[in-house]
């Protein structure tokens, strides 16, 4: 419809460090009110310091439908988790 | 007058706008065109009640009298109100609400920033706080009268009648009287004439890029600061905003 807002979606840098999350989306007429919205909606109880806003529609994402071709074959490749290596105890936590 | 009275009525001013302005944002709870912005408005609100808790707080405090800010804003009558009479009136639609925002916003940013400089540390360090909150209003309600000003023909010419209608309103934030004065003298609060330039320029700025005319005429709606008169909304407002403590004296929960 014309005059629904485009969709957005929302990303949160929660502290220094981390990466931002997809937290969920909503509806704003550009980017910069995109921002101010999401501050608003998802940012009210100090979640975040940072935030990403992506108009939905220029995200591309992949099919489920190809859910087979693309996810399957690593699911017998167990050679490829770092599970087979004992690892030093002088290495601490990894 | 003594200054502990200048500053309680000064401090009066200032909570009673924070307050009535709070209250009347929060009735479009749950009403708002749009989900985002009905929380943005909710979350505008709850700043505006949080600074008058500090502004009528610190009133009571300087009164001496054992007042609480709830006192202060629950247990007083229309002709105790200092806020100015733009706060109180009637919402109307979205743009005129965001409109009245906005006119107040520029002031508040204005008057907090100065404020953050007073020489009374209480004051300064709620100057300091609300001036961070007031500072994202502006630029929200500053953002959505462009957006809408510059907008549809339809959003236009609502802005442009909202702004006719409330602009000759925001004269009465930028009145002196003896009280401003002693104040001034002390640096605690400034001469709120002196807001006034910096206040236009915000306003003109925005203005400007809203395609809005700002209207001309000099007359200028007051009576709310000095307390010798407020329009019959004020009366509705608190009716409905002290009816539990006037029905149920006391109650707490």
């Amino acid at each position: 419809m014309k005059n629904e807002w485009p969709l957005w979606e929302i990303f949160i840098r929660g502290q220094h460090g981390l990466s931002h999350r997809h937290v969920g989306s909503l509806h704003a007429p550009d980017a910069e009110m995109a921002v101010k919205n999401a501050r608003d909606v998802y940012t009210r109880r100090n979640e975040g310091v940072s935030i990403w806003v992506v108009e939905a529609k220029h995200i591309a994402a992949s099919s489920p439908s190809e859910k087979g071709p693309l996810f399957e074959p690593s699911e017998s490749k167990i050679y490829r988790h770092p599970t087979f290596y004992d690892i030093p105890d002088e290495v601490g936590h990894m | 007058m003594t200054r502990d009275e200048a500053l309680f009525e000064f401090l009066l001013r200032m909570g009673d706008n924070t307050l009535i302005l709070g209250h009347r944002v929060s009735e479009w709870c749950g009403h708002s065109p749009v989900l985002e912005e009905d929380i943005a408005l909710a979350n505008t609100a709850l700043d505006m009640i949080g600074q008058t808790q500090l502004w009528l707080g610190l009133a009571g405090e300087v009164e001496g009298k054992g007042r609480t800010a709830d006192n202060l804003a629950f247990l007083r009558d229309a002709w105790d109100f200092r806020n100015v009479l733009m706060v109180e009136l009637p919402n109307g639609d979205f743009g005129q609400t965001l409109m009245r925002q906005f006119l107040y916003d520029a002031w508040s940013f204005v008057m907090t920033d100065w404020l953050k400089g007073s020489s009374d540390p209480r004051i300064a360090a709620i100057a300091e706080k609300a001036h961070k909150e007031v500072t994202y209003h502006l630029e929200r309600s500053g953002d959505t009268v462009i957006g809408l000003g510059d907008g549809t023909e339809e959003s236009h010419s609502r802005m442009q009648a909202a702004l006719d209608y409330l602009y000759p309103y925001c004269g009465e934030m930028f009145e002196k009287d003896k009280s401003d004065e002693l104040l001034a003298e002390a640096g605690i609060a400034p001469d709120p004439t002196e807001l006034r330039p910096e206040y236009d320029d915000i306003v003109g700025r925005v203005l400007a890029e809203a395609t809005l005319a700002i209207p001309g005429g000099s007359y200028v709606h007051k009576g709310g600061r000095n307390g010798r008169m407020h329009t019959e909304h004020l009366g509705h407002l608190l009716t409905s905003m002290q009816w539990l403590q006037r029905a149920y004296p006391g109650a707490a929960w």
